[in-house]
């Protein structure tokens, strides 16, 4: 089981009463919309979830696997994902109500 | 980018589009789209958005952690944490645009 964009277009229907093409896009749009802020370098914080932060990361030595032959990694911006303490603390949590 | 600031970008998104959905819509699916995400993290069932990325549950094994303060010895219990994987899509255009721009040197 997996939570995908139609799932939660779904719960945009069942619970905020928006009809199913207004829950699709705005489904779509709301993770545009991260993209774009990400895209433009800009970091996302969501309170409660959690933040996206950019790093740039300088070229370093890489090699083929299969050949061995040495290529360099060049430098790049990735994306991380820092989990806030509130949804840290939910998993913890589920995890030691199942424990117990 | 802040919660408040992207419930903005979308109600002016709506508004573009001529939506009947004001700010107040906006609101409350931002607010229902991340505590889906979130509960469904915390139940330990994975999260997959094509073009997005992928939010998963890490295992961390116990440990015999120390106290930074005092140096005694903790045992630290085992745990599972969030970890986001970012998609095809999300990470070209991060990097993309860097590239394009010139702001790393390569």
């Amino acid at each position: 089981m997996t939570l995908t964009k139609a799932e939660l277009a779904d719960l945009l229907f069942d619970l905020v009463g928006l009809n199913k093409r207004e829950a699709k896009d705005m489904v779509e749009t709301f993770f545009e919309e991260i993209r774009t802020a990400l895209e433009e370098g800009d970091s996302v914080k969501l309170s409660g979830f959690g933040n996206f932060q950019l790093r740039d990361k300088p070229q370093r030595p890489g090699r083929n696997p299969k050949t061995g032959e040495e290529i360099p990694i060049t430098a790049r911006r990735v994306v991380t994902f820092h989990a806030s303490q509130k949804l840290k603390g939910m998993v913890e949590q589920h995890h030691a109500d199942k424990q117990a | 980018m802040t919660k408040s600031e992207l419930i903005a970008r979308l109600a002016d998104r709506l508004a573009e589009r001529d939506s009947e959905l004001v700010y107040k819509d906006a609101e409350l699916a931002v607010k229902t789209i991340l505590d889906a995400m979130a509960s469904s993290l915390a139940r330990g069932q994975r999260i997959e958005i094509r073009g997005f990325g992928s939010f998963d549950l890490n295992y961390r094994p116990p440990r015999i952690g120390r106290n930074p303060k005092s140096g005694s010895s903790v045992s630290v219990p085992e745990k599972y944490v969030p970890h986001f994987k970012a998609g095809k899509e999300l990470r070209e255009r991060v990097d993309g645009t860097v590239r394009q721009n010139g702001e790393l040197a390569s």
